[in-house]
């Protein structure tokens, strides 16, 4: 295979990244377009947009609601989705509801649950976790059904009280499934965050970015954007620090089915 | 030696017998698409024995293995362990499944994986720390203690199965084709480990495979199935020395003798043959 | 457990389609009866009669038509940019080992900016057109694809690519007689994946951007107080995005069935 080699692969790791930056640098570094402001000018205007004060402002009560809406959902979601998937009968008395609730895009409950919530931040927490929820719950379902039969014999066998069945068998065992909706849960909290801001809010990462596209102020509204794309980056590299140890089992199991099949 | 004819084993008493499975019969689903796996059932165990069930594929020998240890319900007929009705997994109980690499959990450390089980029964640490190093020890695997069982061999991942099912300290040991899924010199090591066992510990094994060769080997007794709807066709009482190892003990004529009577048994059993009466 | 296994065997459960119809009339059901037992305020969930009534109001009026129109179309056209953009480029970084090495940590760092973050840029420039959320679509649905169809391209069996190389096949063959047919299952499953964010983001920038569609009647019926038909018109939205699931579920089932994998299993 023409497979490059270890040492050139890390050469290369950042090469793009970098070819991006400059030629976003280079293509606007004489821009008189309004909506496109020389980089150069973006960057320097980062510092005083978000360090001067927003940060704790606007990011930080942004960062607290996602953080306390995804969380609930997660603890939401992984103990419904333990109950449904650990009853047949209760699975299909769900499925067809719960097959609806996920098909709805979550952004359309931010009107509804204002009704309920006003506009406050209890509104956006309760969006984030109406919306986070159903990636984890589904997932959490699929992931007790598919616990290994010969595992759960197991456990009976060596009589495995119900708290260390949970606990050993079957939160461990569905815990692939779970991250991987706990993950898909993080975009779309994310984005939620965003929305429920932008919908109405007076403070917050996206009531901020919306505040200064309505005011055109263009260099800040792009730092706004990079400071979106920063949060999303950063969380979701935090997200695979943590699941790299939590399922380290499951990753090195996964290798060696690999080398062995 | 060879004058011995072969037979019916002599029954051990039923107040002495630790396990005691009567008349038990397993049919699956209900009303018409149902199949009867298993018709009649009857045999028992006495305390210390080392008795082998062997029988044709799709004998429904994991049908009755899951009844007796309480993981599948009877029909009809009882399971009888140490005098009380098993309805679920009983105490005392332990069982070693085929699927060496779908019975341990992967996210657990060898250790982890042979303690959970006294952990459950509530043993001291000490204690436990104890048992999960002999039982380590005895099957040949006292440096892998924080290895995951997927970084272990086939072989090496059904030790430590094995070693678990010990540490538990069961008075009855059922042993699900074991060795069906190891390669042949892995399985006659780990065949012997069981033999040893055994003798040391003098726990009561029920031993379950479709390997005749094995079922001889091992047994003091093995007990030949009938094709499905599954009734007894004949025990075969093993009168081999107590000693056995895999190069004399396969050697013996008396074994060759044995091996062939159960080999026609389950031919039998394969044409469809159910015993008179 | 033994408890549920007994019962399961002994007598024959409800089979699953009617025990999901009860569950779905007992959430009906509820819906109808919260509000009208006075444990919700009705200004804040009406009965699902209310809903009902609402839904067959709207029917009657061509808008909503129009807007269930302008929805679909906006998620397709967006969706298809995405796929075709996400294949083409899948296939060509995927196939190209020294691009592949240069853009794997640029991908997974593009991948988790939101795509709401380009919401302000698209209004500047776009305002309120329907150009505004088809931006954030095909945004969003691309990275779905691209992913995918790269695991595809990693997936393919390199003693196939020698042989196809051996034999001296062009590039374009070489992506028709290897390439593809191994990654198909894999463009399907980006398929199903991105056709759902599709909607989601339709649906978004409908409602943030104001763009045509029923996420801007979602928006409009909220603010001038229709409770009623705002509930309608998310039940609509559920019902389109179960249609797309599990049309893209069916598509996605229907590519593996005569996908060279499954070959093996006929004799």
């Amino acid at each position: 295979m023409r497979d490059p080699g270890r040492g050139l692969r890390i050469l290369l790791l950042p090469a793009l990244p970098l070819l991006l930056v400059a030629t976003w640098w280079l293509t606007t570094a004489d821009s008189t377009n309004f909506f496109w402001p020389p980089l150069e000018r973006i960057l320097r205007t980062f510092d005083e947009t978000w360090f001067t004060g927003r940060f704790t402002a606007d990011v930080l009560p942004s960062l607290a609601r996602l953080l306390a809406g995804y969380l609930v959902a997660v603890a939401l979601g992984v103990g419904l989705g333990t109950a449904i998937g650990s009853s047949r009968t209760l699975r299909a008395l769900v499925e067809p509801v719960l097959e609806f609730f996920r098909a709805i895009p979550a952004p359309v409950l931010v009107p509804i649950l204002m009704l309920f919530a006003g506009i406050g931040n209890e509104m956006k927490v309760l969006v984030i976790v109406s919306g986070c929820v159903w990636p984890v719950l589904l997932n959490t379902v699929e992931g007790v059904r598919a616990l290994d039969e010969v595992l759960r014999d197991t456990a009976r066998c060596y009589r495995l009280r119900p708290r260390s069945r949970l606990v050993h068998l079957v939160l461990r065992g569905a815990g692939p499934q779970i991250a991987a909706g706990a993950r898909q849960a993080l975009s779309i909290g994310i984005i939620l965050m965003v929305i429920s801001e932008m919908f109405a809010a007076s403070n917050g990462v996206g009531f901020t970015i919306i505040q200064f596209q309505r005011g055109f102020a263009i260099p800040q509204m792009w730092t706004g954007i990079i400071m979106l794309g920063l949060i999303g980056v950063v969380l979701s590299m935090i997200f695979r620090v943590v699941e790299s140890r939590v399922l380290s089992w499951y990753t090195g199991l996964r290798a060696s089915q690999r080398t062995k099949g | 030696m060879t004058t011995t004819p072969i037979g019916a084993a002599a029954r051990p008493e039923a107040p002495t017998a630790l396990l005691d499975v009567r008349d038990l019969r397993k049919v699956y689903g209900g009303g018409s698409r149902s199949v009867e796996a298993v018709r009649n059932l009857t045999f028992s165990i006495a305390p210390g024995e080392l008795v082998c069930i062997v029988g044709p594929s799709g004998a429904g020998k994991t049908t009755l293995l899951r009844c007796v240890a309480g993981l599948l319900d009877t029909t009809s007929g009882e399971v009888v362990l140490e005098g009380e009705k098993v309805t679920g997994p009983p105490r005392g109980m332990a069982v070693v499944f085929q699927e060496y690499g779908r019975s341990l959990f992967p996210w657990m450390t060898v250790r982890q994986n042979v303690e959970l089980p006294l952990k459950e029964k509530k043993v001291p640490k000490a204690e436990r720390r104890r048992l999960v190093e002999q039982a380590l020890e005895a099957v040949g695997l006292a440096d892998v203690h924080n290895a995951h069982p997927w970084q272990l061999s086939g072989g090496m991942q059904q030790r430590v199965a094995i070693a678990r099912a010990v540490a538990y300290e069961p008075r009855i040991l059922l042993m699900d084709e074991p060795f069906a899924a190891v390669d042949a010199q892995t399985r006659a090591d780990l065949e012997d480990l069981v033999r040893t066992l055994w003798r040391r510990l003098g726990v009561t094994v029920l031993f379950v495979t479709h390997d005749i060769d094995e079922s001889v080997y091992l047994g003091q007794r093995v007990i030949v199935l009938s094709n499905s709807p599954t009734v007894v066709l004949e025990e075969v009482a093993v009168d081999l020395p107590d000693d056995r190892d895999q190069l004399t003990t396969r050697s013996l004529p008396r074994f060759a003798e044995l091996r062939a009577h159960v080999y026609e048994l389950i031919q039998r059993a394969k044409r469809g043959d159910r015993p008179v009466g | 457990m033994t408890v549920r296994e007994r019962d399961e065997s002994r007598h024959r459960p409800l089979p699953g389609w009617l025990l999901g119809l009860i569950g779905l009339a007992g959430f009906v059901a509820i819906l109808e009866l919260v509000p009208r037992a006075g444990l919700v305020d009705e200004r804040f969930l009406p009965p699902f009669g209310a809903m009902l009534s609402a839904l067959a109001e709207q029917a009657r009026t061509a808008e909503f038509w129009q807007a269930l129109l302008e929805t679909l179309r906006g998620w397709a056209i967006g969706l298809s940019i995405a796929m075709a953009a996400g294949v083409v480029l899948g296939i060509l970084i995927g196939g190209i080992p020294l691009l592949r090495a240069a853009t794997t940590s640029t991908i997974e760092f593009l991948r988790p900016i939101p795509s709401v973050a380009l919401i302000p840029l698209a209004v500047l420039l776009f305002g309120t057109d329907m150009r505004s959320t088809l931006l954030l679509v095909v945004y969003a649905a691309f990275w779905q694809v691209l992913v995918q169809v790269l695991y595809g391209v990693q997936d393919v069996d390199p003693v196939a690519r020698e042989t196809a190389r051996s034999y001296r096949f062009g590039p374009l063959t070489q992506v028709r007689t290897v390439i593809w047919p191994t990654a198909l299952p894999y463009v399907m499953t980006g398929f199903r994946l991105g056709a759902a964010v599709a909607l989601i983001l339709e649906i978004t920038g409908e409602l943030i951007i104001g763009s045509p569609g029923l996420g801007r009647r979602i928006a409009v019926a909220q603010t001038s107080g229709a409770v009623a038909s705002m509930y309608a018109l998310v039940i609509v939205v559920g019902l389109v995005g179960v249609a797309v699931n599990v049309i893209a579920r069916a598509g996605e089932r229907r590519s593996l069935r005569w996908h060279p994998s499954i070959r093996t299993e006929v004799p």
